[in-house]
């Protein structure tokens, strides 16, 4: 793939989302299109690791949570700017990634046993954000609105999703590179054989703290954006399971260890949620239902998710056009 | 009532607990042993029972005579999820077997919550509140019945995979799936006789905890975590560990709930699941990988 | 049952709004206001998720009141204009609120009752003020809710710090009237938003009124097992106990209690899930007996809720109390749009603020609000007195007398 083409597409795709708000001014859809980008940057973070890197993570929350509750504390407890505090709560997020990866890649665990101590990280972090007074225990954190620029809150809901959406794009722009350098070959050789990696010299530790920190950074990001435009966090928002589950749904479902796999898989989510509450009414649960009736259908059918069967398609119709 | 009675109180209570979080316990990691994954729909899969066995009491039978029949229909259809969807949808491979029973827990979880609602349902049953006087405290009735089913089924488990041919068969699958396949054994079978058997214990479970618990949609993810912790503690994919694990971990999360807190003793498990998944991953009881 | 599923896989916290992406196209603002044109109000509910049940709840009282105002006429300052709900599912989560309370904006409501949940409440006020959609909670009870300077938003009923003010008066001149039976407590609350916040007020206030807290049990929601909880409660054998748990905690507490024969002078219930709710009465009528709780209750005097209360329970529904406040919220805010003439949205605002309304079914004298608080509201004492629930307290509503000491 050429460097136009393997960057083109990206800034195509962004450029037509951000022209969104300029055709549809509903705020609605806004809203749904910030939530529905909030996602799939957690997606990015998840794929990285998981997607890219074979790495599991059943417990992204714990990310997301240190950039929510970061980011959240640090403007309330600290007085610090919005911008700042973001940015710190990113880092917070790269540092929780390396101690939960460093201690847990260290001790050699993979598979189940990864997916579980990510697991019980987010839990451990849930349980002592709902007691501790630091953050706001169960009462939760609120940042005080106060709308202007300085403050990273706007009156309109179409600046949160361009920012939301160039982030997103960045982070895009990110991973194409990380798939085209040599840090991505490593990445890919430790998820396809771990142990054949390490005897070719690949320093798989290195290599896979490496994947968890921009993981965690890009999760924490997700979280650190989530409270700035709801201006709110309490512990089962930040570190409760429903982050890490839609945060590996997303890239499943659009395409594991694919750039556009999260965004994609973000975005169909969002529409078949409402898709199955259009068909099947006020049935509680449904939608998730299906969702995860898609999850096995895509492992089962169709490993390439979404992006796959895009790709797919794509080839069809350009055999099909005479040269 | 001295607090040595109430250390004494204490160490039953978390024993009768422990004794069903074993027999969940007992479920994964069979399971686990064979498979060689954490069977993620594990919670969903008690959630199910639960209702199912609270369906049957409706229905005018005593969840402790639903018991049977209802193991009989858990195993069957833990044989059927494995061998007709986790089996064939996974291709053999272990990290898509781990995401397809974290996909099939959203499945059963919501369609609960579709089917019944989120309403926490409770049974009233004629010995729920019957105790036995130890002097020093009340056991419940529907507890200590719990506690003694729950031995019961961990040991006749013990003996199916000691002494009968099917049970070789697990062990040859779960030491050597290759080889068990090269002497005959239909391993695909065997894997889903072990889900079976999984899924069977839950539903055991799921009714000796009917008496004493409440039942909706997501009541088996309060157990399930516990059960992961135990599984670890004990060694994947050992039974005797399961046991000695989940009786550890009852004791341990009532004294601690005792002494730091209810909310700070769950802490305290997951501290010990953290611990022991970092430095000895294998387990206190398993063997060395 | 108000909250599980903290830990739940798949905790159903979702997605909202993707639809917005075909809704939104189809709800364009486009409502031209004729004379006697239906006016269009915002019910937001949790109505699926872990908070559904609640949810369902309120919408009952919601739906019930928009009939009966438009059965008696509609309002009658805009030609007898009929109120017409526009209802948004608020899906148990923050975000879920802040997504319909976009879509009813869209849809073109002038203003927004419910919310159940602080949280939701939280978002959903600050997403309805940049509309200057008035708001009216209905039950959220964070304080923050209405510290925030939000000039939009209405709580109709009692917060934290009135309901347990409410509650220690409550309780010292039960106790003072019984002869001063009660002396020591233990103070069980779960580990959530409300209990915690609970926990930490009584134990600040409760020694200054003379009683004397033996001990605080945290638990956790949900929670596996109670019995080391009734087992704490048993070795300090206190005169009272003071519980603060969800529905399911506290259905397992008095079952623990009552199998391991706890019976104190008192179970002392505040904003408690259970102790007001007739489904318990109902399944565990031994364990329930006698239990008091400082909640919200509807007025068992007034016949308006005397009349919805037999038409829930026709329809085999039971009336909690977030019926009772949702329809006099709606009623509040018909009120409020009687008064102002008017559907444009600063003017119910407005009309809303100097509110003195008192047609509504809660024990509460006429509407005031101050900050955005209604410092008419109070909570009730309940007790369980054979297989019901009664209003012990204040003597204004009562329609029983407090069983208390409870015979042993």
């Amino acid at each position: 793939m050429s460097v136009a083409r393997a960057y083109g597409a990206i800034a195509i795709a962004a450029l037509l989302l951000a022209l969104l708000p300029v055709m549809v001014q509903s705020n609605t859809v806004i809203n749904a299109l910030v939530t529905a980008m909030i996602i799939a940057l957690a997606a990015q973070g998840w794929n990285l690791l998981a997607g890219y890197g074979g790495q599991f993570s059943f417990g992204h929350a714990a990310f997301f949570g240190a950039g929510a509750y970061g980011n959240a504390i640090l403007q309330t407890r600290y007085g610090i700017n919005a911008y700042a505090a973001m940015l710190t709560a990113t880092a917070i997020g790269a540092a929780v990634g390396a101690v939960i990866g460093y201690l847990s890649f260290r001790s050699g665990l993979r598979g189940s046993y990864f997916a579980l101590i990510t697991l019980a990280f987010a839990e451990v972090f849930r349980i002592i954000a709902n007691a501790t007074p630091f953050t706001g225990g169960a009462a939760g954190t609120l940042i005080k609105l106060q709308v202007s620029a300085a403050n990273f809150q706007f009156a309109s809901r179409a600046i949160y999703f361009w920012i939301i959406l160039a982030i997103v794009t960045a982070v895009m722009f990110l991973m194409r590179g990380i798939e085209r350098s040599r840090f991505g070959a490593y990445l890919v050789a430790v998820r396809e054989n771990e142990d054949a990696a390490a005897a070719l010299g690949v320093d798989t530790l290195d290599v896979k703290l490496k994947a968890i920190m921009l993981s965690a950074a890009m999760t924490a990001l997700a979280g650190a954006f989530y409270v700035q435009y709801f201006l709110f966090v309490d512990s089962s928002i930040a570190f409760g399971t429903w982050i890490s589950v839609e945060a590996l749904l997303g890239p499943i479902i659009g395409g594991l260890g694919t750039v556009f796999g999260p965004l994609l898989g973000a975005l169909a989510l969002h529409f078949l949620g409402e898709l199955a509450k259009a068909v099947a009414g006020r049935v509680l649960g449904i939608d998730l239902a299906l969702f995860g009736i898609l999850l096995v259908l895509i492992i089962a059918f169709a490993r390439d998710g979404l992006q796959g069967l895009l790709t797919r398609l794509a080839r069809l119709w350009r055999a099909r056009r005479p040269a | 009532m001295t607090s040595l009675d109430i250390l004494a109180a204490a160490v039953l209570n978390g024993l009768m607990s422990g004794a069903v979080y074993a027999l969940i316990a007992v479920g994964l990691t069979l399971v686990y042993g064979v498979l060689h994954i954490i069977n993620f729909a594990h919670g969903a899969i008690l959630s199910a029972a639960m209702f199912a066995a609270y369906l049957a009491f409706q229905a005018g039978v005593d969840p402790y005579v639903a018991m049977v029949p209802l193991a009989l229909i858990f195993f069957g259809l833990g044989y059927g999820l494995q061998r007709l969807v986790i089996g064939p949808a996974s291709h053999g491979d272990d990290r898509n077997i781990l995401l397809i029973t974290l996909g099939l827990s959203i499945v059963i979880e919501n369609l609960l919550l579709a089917v019944f609602n989120s309403d926490t349902r409770t049974v009233d049953v004629a010995y729920g509140f019957s105790t036995l006087d130890l002097g020093f405290t009340f056991l419940a009735l529907p507890r200590a019945a719990a506690f003694g089913v729950s031995c019961l089924v961990a040991v006749l488990l013990w003996i199916l995979l000691a002494q009968t041919d099917t049970g070789k068969a697990i062990r040859a699958v779960a030491k050597e799936k290759l080889g068990a396949s090269l002497a005959g054994i239909d391993v695909a079978h065997i894997y889903a006789v072990t889900f079976g058997l999984g899924a069977a214990c839950l539903a055991i479970a799921a009714c000796l905890l009917l008496p004493t618990y409440y039942v909706h949609p997501r009541v088996g993810n309060a157990y399930v975590l516990v059960a992961f912790t135990i599984v670890v503690l004990g060694g994947m994919g050992s039974i005797p560990g399961a046991i000695a694990g989940g009786l550890f971990v009852g004791v341990v999360e009532s004294l601690s709930g005792l002494m730091f807190g209810e909310s700070l003793g769950q802490l305290g498990i997951f501290v010990i699941f953290i611990l022991v998944l970092l430095i000895r991953p294998t387990g206190l009881f398993g063997a060395k990988a | 049952m108000s909250k599980t599923g903290k830990t739940g896989l798949s905790r159903r916290r979702v997605l909202e709004g993707g639809a917005a992406l075909v809704a939104g196209a189809v709800a364009m603002p486009a409502y031209l206001r004729a004379q006697g044109a239906a006016i269009k109000i915002g019910i937001l509910q949790p109505v699926t998720g872990a908070l559904a049940f609640d949810g369902a709840q309120g919408q009952i009282g919601a739906v019930a009141a928009i009939k009966a105002i438009n059965d008696k006429g509609g309002i009658k300052s805009l030609g007898g204009a009929k109120l017409e709900m526009v209802f948004g599912d608020a899906r148990s989560t923050p975000e879920g609120g802040t997504a319909e309370v976009e879509r009813m904006a869209a849809e073109g409501v002038v203003a927004i009752v419910g919310g159940f949940a602080s949280p939701i409440c939280l978002a959903a006020t600050q997403a309805a003020s940049r509309y200057d959609l008035g708001y009216i909670v209905d039950v959220g009870v964070s304080d923050q809710i209405v510290s925030r300077g939000l000039t939009n938003t209405f709580r109709f009923a009692p917060g934290f710090g009135i309901v347990t003010k409410s509650a220690l008066d409550n309780l010292v001149t039960i106790n003072d009237a019984a002869g001063k039976p009660a002396r020591t407590v233990v103070l069980v609350h779960e580990d959530g938003l409300f209990g915690s916040g609970l926990a930490k007020l009584m134990q600040a206030e409760l020694p200054k009124r003379g009683f004397e807290i033996l001990d605080t049990i945290a638990h956790p929601t949900p929670a596996r097992d109670m019995s080391n909880v009734a087992l704490q409660i048993r070795s300090k054998n206190p005169d009272l106990i003071i519980p603060s748990s969800y529905y399911g905690e506290f259905v397992l507490l008095a079952r623990t209690m009552q199998q391991q024969k706890i019976k104190p002078k008192g179970i002392f219930c505040v904003l408690n899930g259970a102790a007001s709710n007739y489904r318990f009465v109902k399944e565990f009528p031994e364990a329930a007996q006698n239990v008091m709780d400082c909640n919200h209750w509807y007025d068992p005097r007034n016949a308006v809720a005397q009349a919805l209360k037999k038409e829930v329970e026709a329809s085999g529904k039971f009336f909690t109390y977030n019926v009772a406040l949702n329809y006099s919220g709606v009623l509040l805010l018909a009120d409020a749009i009687e008064r102002a003439a008017s559907a444009d949205r600063k003017a119910i605002v407005a009309a809303l603020a100097s509110s003195t309304f008192a047609g509504h079914i809660m024990p509460y004298g006429p509407t005031q609000f101050v900050g955005g608080q209604n410092t008419g509201a109070a909570p009730v004492n309940t007790q369980v007195q054979d297989n019901d629930i009664k209003v012990i307290f204040p003597a204004s509503f009562a329609d029983a007398k407090p069983v208390f000491p409870v015979p042993a």
